[in-house]
């Protein structure tokens, strides 16, 4: 079970209060976790990565266990600590003032 | 008695303002999807109750969302706006071309008669039209056809924030695009023309009359009169009278002819309201009053509106669709600033009121 956190606003958007909690079946990527989000929340499809090319929103983020993932491909391996759920994957928006 | 519904979007969320039809005590609900820019909502003619929002960020994109209740309740409804086709490039900054991006929706424009279809007005310039109530959407290419490749952004980018469906002819709409002009339809969509005769750019472009490139900042039409329409050019007023087969300037004695929103009076075809901004380096008022001027002769001969309207230190600015009327006897005149303050005027403009002062910076105001 892999927690993904999500910022506020997605949070609202997606009308979810907590944590996404999110069973992949098969190998889990930083592709196949956004590819489940989006499923299940099929608003948030566009909001966290472009609709056609799928590419990170330049203002979007990903953390898990202290590493930045945000500009690695999407076929790249979750950190065991977050496929086993001993640690979120963090998605969030970039620091802006305003 | 009739109320009156103003729809405020904002840089952080929307606002509904309502009163009864004596428009003196009001009621503010909102903030909706606070923290998000609301660019524009607008509700069905035809069925009230159905209001349209543009949601936008930087962070998270376009949102469309929908209330069937009058904005009690809302729906993230869709986010998908894709280009027909490949989009292909328009003219970028440094002169090289550059490929379409969708980046947000600056306008929405219900159809008058059936709650189910829907137009959108987009950065990087593009009209698309949804006839499921919102929830997929279509671009109408053709549009790009109209010497598309020549558009370019100005400052604000390239957006179609100007959508006007003609009253008397279904299949005729005008749409205005930043830095491009306006474009003309009269088969629904399928094909266009650019409608700039008359138009002239000195300062901004090295071909003051060109076919396309001006910097159109808003139109108006009053339903009564759809062949007329008003235009508030980055500098200059004008008019059409023969849908913009040709313009003419109408900027007469403005202290300034640069500005953003231009409203045409709901009973008085010819009683048009501008406001002055005193130039495109510097975005406010004129002497740091600020002042609706109102032309009851088509333009040319204007007047200024203070009354309940600072007169000393105001540098606030009104974007192109923050001013807006209302059909009630005597006409209403609306419009939000960039400081958050929405003004109202119960009579065509001669005494104003704050009805709220400290919202967000105003992008947009509907009444209705």
């Amino acid at each position: 079970m892999i927690h993904v956190v999500l910022p506020f606003h997605l949070r609202t958007l997606a009308r979810v209060d907590g944590d996404v909690h999110l069973e992949i079946e098969g190998s889990a990527t930083l592709g196949s976790v956004l590819d489940a989000l989006e499923a299940r929340h099929p608003v948030l499809r566009g909001a966290i990565r472009d609709q056609v090319t799928l590419i990170r929103r330049p203002f979007v983020r990903f953390y898990a266990c202290e590493e930045d993932l945000s500009h690695e491909p999407p076929q790249t391996q979750l950190p065991a600590a977050v496929v086993n759920g001993a640690e979120p994957f963090l998605i969030v928006g970039a620091m802006a003032g305003g | 008695m009739s109320r009156v519904r103003v729809l405020v979007g904002t840089k952080k969320g929307a606002f509904i303002l309502t009163a009864d039809g004596r428009r003196e005590q009001w009621e503010v609900n909102g903030p909706h999807f606070g923290g998000w820019e609301i660019y524009h909502l607008k509700g069905s003619a035809a069925q009230p109750d159905r209001l349209y929002a543009s949601q936008t960020s930087g962070w998270f994109g376009q949102v469309m969302q929908r209330s069937d209740d009058g904005g009690k309740t809302w729906e993230a409804i869709s986010n998908e706006f894709k280009y027909d086709g490949v989009p292909g490039t328009h003219q970028w900054y440094d002169g090289t071309q550059h490929p379409w991006e969708f980046k947000r929706i600056w306008h929405l424009e219900p159809s008058p008669t059936d709650p189910d279809i829907v137009y959108a007005g987009a950065e990087d310039a593009a009209l698309f039209k949804a006839v499921d109530g919102g929830r997929t959407w279509q671009e109408l290419p053709g549009l790009r056809s109209a010497k598309g490749h020549l558009w370019q952004p100005g400052a604000g980018g390239m957006c179609l924030h100007t959508i006007i469906l003609d009253p008397k002819r279904p299949e005729r709409i005008f749409i205005a695009i930043s830095a491009a002009g306006v474009f003309r339809t009269d088969d629904t969509g399928k094909t266009w023309k650019p409608a700039n005769r008359g138009l002239k750019s000195p300062y901004e472009l090295p071909d003051p009359d060109v076919e396309v490139g001006h910097c159109v900042h808003l139109i108006a039409m009053h339903q009564s009169h759809p062949d007329v329409l008003f235009m508030q050019k980055h500098w200059d007023v004008m008019r059409t009278n023969d849908a913009g087969e040709s313009w003419s300037e109408v900027s007469g004695n403005l202290p300034s002819d640069f500005g953003f929103p231009i409203e045409v009076h709901a009973h008085e075809p010819e009683t048009i309201y501008v406001v002055p901004i005193k130039s495109d380096s510097e975005h406010f008022p004129p002497e740091g009053k600020l002042r609706v001027y109102r032309s009851r002769t088509g333009g040319n001969e204007w007047e200024a509106l203070t009354r309940g309207l600072p007169q000393k230190d105001c540098y606030v600015n009104v974007l192109r669709d923050a001013m807006a009327v209302d059909s009630l006897e005597p006409c209403g005149v609306y419009f939000g600033t960039t400081g958050g303050q929405v003004y109202m005027s119960p009579d065509s403009g001669e005494t104003w009121i704050p009805i709220v002062h400290d919202l967000p910076a105003v992008l947009s105001v509907v009444v209705e």
